[in-house]
């Protein structure tokens, strides 16, 4: 029996390994291009650049196993076990922790922030003090992660409801326009930028098999054109709560 | 060079942004469902080849690409600025690494691999994960080479947003409608961990080496060209495909 697991374990990671270089052939590729035929400059350092490669194709490999058995099967569970029960409450309250939870710690984010509010400091929108350009970028991220928990919670009551995404997207689209003329100048390049790094690694995958969980148990949605759609809302909805606090803080 | 490696501290750091997740999901399920967890081995386990399986990636990202492709986009910013040529042909190299980045680093985004996994299995098989991502990635391609002639030129950033997006609007009457919730969220899936770091690593490059642009203000905005373009480039090899499936039925 455990034998059995484990050969088929090992036939998963196998293929995984192989998918992983196929993944990373294109990357590794072009930079030894540019390396040697381009900028003719010899490797530095080979050996670490090859236990890199070696830890990257491994840990991609493993993540992606990761995923096939326990992040999309409890995702899909979960999403089951919420459209069996109807209890839209707490289903719509998971869904906000789910996306404002997992954006606040965000790395990405927080770079992101932190560099777009020196510009907007520089720029003489606020002081350029730490203390107020510490505040303001931890405001900047709160916004960030609001907006993303409002999102999901929009995308599930969408699959419940069954409204049509392009009315959510196009109307999302032109009060982006609409904000891009009213708010300052120097936070619209910060907050086009905090609506693309807000999707993380493991958020995605998570969020993914929910939604494509609920558009499966739920009758008359389809997982394909119902299911997704959450990941497009939760880079919408940041550019223009950002763009709404930056012109409230001005 | 020097690189500080920490296989602890980068583990740590990659539990703290795993556990939340992991936290919440059961606290709902035993809490509120009042379920059960079914077969929670498999699941624990998935969760740590989870875990181990992001903390070598990230952790073999910044031994070896990194490092190495950032020093390379700097020295082809300065190379092209010392070409002495201050009109826009002159960086013919940065455009091909901008194109050729965004791309590679695309095929390899953990996050895009998940979500075309799904979309494969959600599509009852017709949508082809690998095609999928490679529609993506050409699209991030476009993008941030579209993106890089911009800060080279100095032209406003909400000119190529704008556009972009009225070019969105118009290929979605025209789409087949089974694909368009997939092409929005491939849209904010591209700009994740790979992508995100070597891009902007570019753009802040660039942006310090062109006379006249500002680190700040221009070395950033890459990310928004990755977000939109490939929204154009998966609806675009939607309506291909369907055009051929077309052609062919009426020959038929």
């Amino acid at each position: 029996m455990s034998l059995a697991i484990l050969t088929k374990f090992s036939a998963a990671l196998g293929r995984a390994l192989l998918g992983a270089s196929r993944d990373l052939a294109p990357i590794i590729t072009i930079i030894a291009l540019f390396q040697v035929l381009v900028l003719h400059q010899p490797f530095p350092e080979l050996f670490s650049i090859l236990t890199g490669l070696g830890l990257v194709i491994v840990g991609l490999a493993l993540f992606v196993v990761g995923l096939d058995i326990g992040l999309f099967p409890l995702g899909e569970t979960l999403a089951e076990e919420f459209a069996r029960k109807g209890s839209l409450f707490w289903l719509l309250l998971f869904a906000f922790a789910l996306g404002a939870g997992t954006t606040v710690a965000e790395p990405a984010l927080i770079a992101v922030t932190r560099e777009g509010t020196k510009a907007v400091a520089e720029a003489g929108l606020i002081e350029n003090i730490s203390a107020s350009i510490d505040r303001y970028a931890l405001g900047v991220r709160l916004t960030v992660a609001l907006s993303v928990g409002a999102a999901i919670v929009l995308g599930v009551l969408r699959i419940l409801r069954g409204w049509s995404l392009l009315v959510l997207i196009i109307g999302g689209y032109v009060l982006v326009m609409v904000m891009t003329l009213f708010a300052p100048k120097e936070i619209v390049g910060l907050a086009y930028d905090s609506g693309g790094v807000t999707t993380s690694t493991v958020t995605v995958p998570l969020v993914t098999a929910l939604s494509v969980g609920l558009a499966r148990t739920i009758r008359g949605r389809d997982p394909l054109t119902d299911g997704f759609g959450l990941i497009a809302l939760a880079s919408l909805t940041p550019m223009i709560f950002v763009m709404l606090f930056g012109t409230i803080v001005n | 060079m020097e690189i500080l490696f920490n296989p602890t501290m980068l583990l740590l750091a990659t539990a703290k942004d795993v556990a939340p997740v992991l936290v919440l999901l059961v606290l709902f399920q035993t809490l509120v469902l009042k379920r059960p967890i079914p077969r929670p081995g498999r699941i624990i386990f998935g969760f740590g080849l989870v875990l181990v399986g992001m903390t070598c990636f990230l952790g073999g990202l910044d031994l070896a690409l990194f490092p190495i492709g950032r020093t390379m986009a700097l020295q082809l910013a300065e190379g092209a600025q010392k070409g002495g040529m201050a009109n826009w042909t002159a960086y013919g190299w940065v455009y091909l690494f901008a194109f050729l980045m965004g791309f590679s680093t695309t095929i390899a985004e953990p996050a895009l691999i998940a979500v075309a996994h799904k979309a494969h299995e959600a599509s009852n098989k017709a949508v082809s994960s690998w095609g999928l991502r490679i529609a993506v990635a050409i699209g991030v391609a476009i993008g941030i080479t579209l993106g890089t002639f911009r800060i080279v030129t100095g032209t406003p950033l909400y000119l190529y947003i704008m556009a972009g997006y009225v070019v969105v609007v118009i290929q979605t009457v025209f789409a087949p409608r089974m694909i368009i919730p997939l092409a929005y969220d491939s849209g904010g899936v591209t700009t994740s961990t790979v992508t995100v770091p070597l891009v902007a690593a570019l753009g802040l490059g660039l942006a310090s080496n062109v006379p006249g642009r500002s680190p700040v203000i221009d070395g950033f905005g890459l990310i928004a060209f990755a977000s939109v373009f490939p929204i154009i480039s998966v609806l675009g090899y939607a309506q291909f495909v369907q055009r051929i499936v077309r052609r062919r039925n009426r020959k038929k």
